[in-house]
């Protein structure tokens, strides 16, 4: 573990224009997110959890302030390169779980291949994966016969496929029961353990108990 | 993973959207391939009847060719050739030419390279009085036998040549004296044997004495020369026959004339050219409206070919664009995990592409399955070998997939900008 934050916002804002006016989404939150962060981000909804996460994630441009993943600015880069640059050090999970539904386990999981230029051979990792999410017996099942419990577990084997120092996950919990919850949320605190940062946004109070920091977000900012 | 699995398991997982892409190719396809058939075996058709006629044409020539043939030879000589100078209301009224021209003319004539007219027979006429006989009028007609043409394979003569010391003799003649072949009788003060006798003929061949040409012009004294050169015209290719004749005959002997004679072959000769005419008229008339009808077909094509294209694109378009709505979530998912907007859009201009292949497969195949039952109906029997080239086969595959993937450039053009923010935002 080094002493650099993964996760670096520095006066981060969104501002969404809109027909009733602007509306300042995120509002200058500055925030760090170092190696074992296990941060719950919670609020009221539509205070702007999921715009900070999209942006967290490389995958929403700040109206203004900065941010660094793993010592990278992801929005000074070509759009391409953001994308490669996404697949390769963040790692996403959804409340929705948003498997593809024709592909089957294995291939949800080793979706991640189509990001990478090089023809990095990720079947190692995913075996590795299925055998430590309990997966193995469902390699060839689409999603529409897993689980709820069992979806979210191939959603975070996705994210974690190609080893990121980053996990955003939006209400992971949200959809599962608490038996579930527990093994996501464990898989979370592993994961911080191991060396990476976690950023969860959650309603779910047992979720915001499992994380090792809690930020609450009203209209935009951190309170 | 490959791009490929993705696309091919995508394709599995929502069958009816790729099918109905299929079919949308499949369809445009065969109207493409069944319209170039159409146009091919019009064509075909018309090429075949044009044919047809032609030959019918030919075969009718021919036959009356050879019935002309036939009366020419029948009727004998046809064609007269005189010195130029000779008076032809005397030939008309005495039937033959006082005036002479030197007998090589008929030699010429057979060395030269004339085509109007065959069977030369040089002729040296003249009416007078047979004194050892009552003075009875005779036609004598000294001939050499026909000259022949040195360019064509000989034919069996119309007349047979008199030998020297012969005379052939008009029924009148041998009649009324009392000769028959064999018997000596003197001619001129020279004696001849009777070589032949000629049955009645009701013509002035009855009162006609043929002998030798040579012995001829010793008897009349014009040694060398004739007064006629009677020859068969050929069937010309022209109405014109007579022009045609004499442009030929006035390069080689420009001191002649000619007459023809014989209306009955000429009447056939007319009538042969006339139905040569009129069956090139027929001709022309029904390949104008082939040629009419196959182009009302081209210009019906020419609207059909575009618009089964264009609907088959547009039908494509609006397929992928359902495809692009309804994996809009699956976009994000692809986008966030960083797969490239270049990926995303190659998955659906594929996709599509593959529909143009298989598309095309299918319309082919189809079309090649049906054919057999719509031949005798609209491809007017023909053989499907005949009507459908390699390219015909090859070109839609290559074409269908670039026009679908075209069809799909935009609807792959908005799923590879998507905004992964806006499909994935939980707020």
């Amino acid at each position: 573990m080094t002493d650099s934050p993964i996760f670096q916002a520095e006066n981060l804002s969104k501002i969404f224009s809109t027909s009733e006016g602007d509306v300042r989404a995120v509002d200058d939150i500055s925030l760090s997110l170092s190696a074992g962060d296990f941060v719950a981000v919670h609020g009221p909804s539509g205070c702007g959890k999921s715009t900070l996460l999209l942006m967290a994630g490389g995958l929403l441009s700040p109206s203004s302030g900065s941010l660094a993943i793993d010592g990278a600015a992801p929005y000074e880069m070509a759009q391409a390169e953001r994308a490669a640059f996404r697949g390769a050090h963040i790692g996403f999970v959804f409340q929705q779980f948003h498997l593809i539904p024709y592909l089957d386990v294995i291939d949800n999981i080793l979706v991640n291949e189509l990001a990478s230029e090089s023809r990095e051979d990720l079947a190692g990792r995913a075996e590795e994966l299925l055998e430590k999410f309990q997966l193995s017996h469902r390699r060839h099942h689409t999603p529409s016969r897993l689980s709820v419990g069992e979806q979210q577990r191939v959603a975070l084997a996705r994210a974690l496929i190609r080893t990121p120092k980053l996990l955003l996950a939006d209400e992971p919990t949200g959809n599962l029961d608490s038996e579930n919850s527990e093994i996501i949320l464990k898989h979370f605190e592993e994961f911080a353990g191991a060396g990476g940062a976690v950023m969860m946004v959650t309603h779910d109070d047992r979720a915001k108990a499992a994380a090792s920091r809690s930020l609450e977000l009203a209209s935009g900012r951190l309170v | 993973m490959k791009l490929s699995r993705l696309v091919s398991r995508e394709i599995a997982h929502r069958k009816i959207n790729f099918l109905l892409s299929v079919g949308g190719v499949a369809l445009a396809v065969a109207c493409v391939i069944v319209m170039t058939c159409l146009l091919g075996a019009h064509q075909r058709h018309t090429e075949e009847i044009l044919e047809g006629m032609r030959a019918e044409t030919e075969a009718d020539m021919k036959r009356l060719e050879d019935e002309i043939r036939k009366s020419m030879k029948g009727l004998g000589f046809n064609i007269y050739i005189f010195p130029k100078d000779q008076e032809m209301a005397e030939v008309y009224a005495e039937g033959f030419a006082s005036k002479t021209m030197p007998e090589e003319y008929a030699t010429q004539l057979a060395a030269s390279e004339i085509v109007t007219v065959n069977h030369l027979l040089p002729s040296l006429t003249k009416k007078l009085k047979w004194e050892e006989q009552n003075d009875r009028t005779v036609i004598a007609i000294g001939i050499r036998g026909e000259v022949p043409i040195a360019h064509r394979d000989p034919k069996s003569p119309l007349i047979d040549p008199v030998e020297k010391g012969q005379i052939v003799l008009g029924y009148e003649l041998h009649h009324g004296v009392g000769l028959k072949p064999g018997d000596k009788t003197v001619f001129m003060g020279r004696e001849f044997e009777v070589a032949k006798c000629h049955e009645e003929r009701g013509s002035k061949d009855d009162i006609t004495l043929w002998l030798n040409l040579d012995e001829a012009q010793e008897l009349l004294n014009e040694p060398g020369r004739i007064n006629a050169i009677q020859a068969l015209e050929c069937n010309c290719a022209t109405i014109d026959r007579l022009g045609e004749i004499r442009a030929e005959l006035m390069k080689i002997l420009p001191d002649t004339q000619i007459i023809e004679t014989q209306s009955t072959a000429l009447a056939r000769a007319e009538a042969r050219n006339l139905a040569q005419a009129t069956a090139a008229k027929k001709m022309e008339d029904t390949k104008r409206e082939l040629v009419s009808l196959g182009q009302e077909r081209k210009r019906f094509a020419g609207i059909v070919l575009p618009l089964a294209t264009v609907a088959a694109m547009i039908w494509i378009g609006l397929l992928s664009l359902m495809n692009v709505r309804e994996r809009v979530t699956e976009i994000g998912v692809l986008r966030a995990v960083g797969v490239k907007s270049s990926k995303i859009f190659t998955v659906f201009l594929s996709r599509a592409a593959l529909a143009g292949i298989a598309g095309a497969g299918l319309g082919l195949i189809g079309f090649a399955l049906i054919f057999p039952l719509l031949s005798e109906g609209i491809f007017q029997s023909q053989a499907l070998g005949d009507l459908v080239e390699l390219s015909h086969w090859t070109t839609p595959v290559i074409i269908a997939p670039l026009l679908a993937a075209a069809a799909a450039w935009l609807p792959a053009l908005v799923a590879a900008q998507k905004d992964p923010a806006d499909v994935l935002r939980n707020d």
